[in-house]
């Protein structure tokens, strides 16, 4: 694993994988959206607009999952300085900050035929509006002050308090959300025909998060090698 | 109606449905497209830059 810490060991790995997981995560993508528009059966309740479902409940689980990512790796960069960990949480923050605005905004396209409301303040809602904060204030950190290392790691570990919270809201206080139904001791609350389309969706996604981590790990370890020229050149200028 | 108009229909609930497929679709190509840009450009820029028969200064007009 520590092999890897090298820069120009990690870069070779990467290239050589971004096509792969790009392709993998598109064509994932590609079915899973057929499954949820044309196999998967309109809910009893819900009719067509539990179809939302399909592209709001993976995002809202990338949200976490991506954040739980950056803040292992802010972990990792504080116990064992691996140069890669730092890059790996600031190339994760914008990717999982999209995953939060589309769970919200497809959450709240979902709220209004079923709750007959865009929003409300409810446990669940409230919680991740604050992830979505927490992304942003993240990304804003990175670009406002030189060399933010420390304060992002911290900034990192301590809002990943909310992600339990995120998790159990739904238990813990009386919300209009609706709890887990798959993630559950007694297993998934939910017909094998919805869960398939939700799973290839949710593996897709995963995939996606991999390549566009990639993507933007290669594209941080190359600012930071061009940094190291520029500095070099302004100690010894030609 | 045909099978496609029900289809596009969603049972009533197309201004909801299609509206939240499309955002995750945009959103997601869309940083997509400008995630590969930015790293396309950062490595040529880096490539560039440690290239050593380049004068070093003229690489740095770019930022």
């Amino acid at each position: 694993m520590l092999a890897y810490a090298n820069p120009q060991r990690f870069l070779r790995l990467a290239r050589a994988l971004t096509p792969w997981f790009l392709g993998a995560g598109v064509v994932l993508a590609v079915i899973g959206l057929f499954l949820a528009l044309f196999v998967a059966p309109a809910d009893y309740q819900q009719g067509d607009a539990a179809r939302i479902m399909y592209v709001h409940v993976p995002a809202a689980w990338m949200s976490l999952f991506v954040y739980g990512c950056m803040a292992i790796s802010s972990a990792v960069a504080f116990i064992w300085k691996h140069p890669l960990a730092d890059i790996a949480a600031k190339a994760s923050a914008p990717i999982g900050c999209v995953f939060t605005a589309l769970a919200l905004v497809t959450g709240m396209l979902w709220g209004q035929p079923m709750w007959g409301a865009w929003w409300v303040w409810d446990a669940r809602l409230t919680s991740v509006l604050i992830l979505f904060f927490l992304y942003l204030g993240y990304i804003v950190l990175w670009g406002a002050i030189e060399e933010p290392t420390r304060a992002a790691r911290i900034l990192a570990l301590v809002g990943a308090i909310n992600i339990p919270i995120i998790h159990f809201s739904v238990e813990w206080w009386n919300t209009l959300h609706q709890g887990a139904t798959v993630f559950r001791t007694d297993g998934p609350a939910i017909s094998s025909s919805m869960l398939a389309p939700l799973l290839v969706m949710a593996v897709a996604y995963n995939v996606l998060y991999v390549a566009l981590l990639l993507i933007r790990m290669r594209m941080e370890v190359s600012e930071r090698r061009l940094r190291t020229v520029r500095l070099g050149l302004e100690a010894a200028p030609a | 109606m045909s099978d496609w108009q029900t289809f596009f229909a969603m049972g009533g609930y197309a201004a909801y449905v299609w509206p939240a497929y499309a955002i995750s679709v945009f959103a997601l190509l869309a940083l997509g497209i400008v995630s590969w840009r930015e790293m396309k450009r950062s490595e040529r820029l880096a490539r560039l830059s440690e290239t050593p028969d380049r004068k070093p200064q003229k690489s740095f007009t770019l930022s």
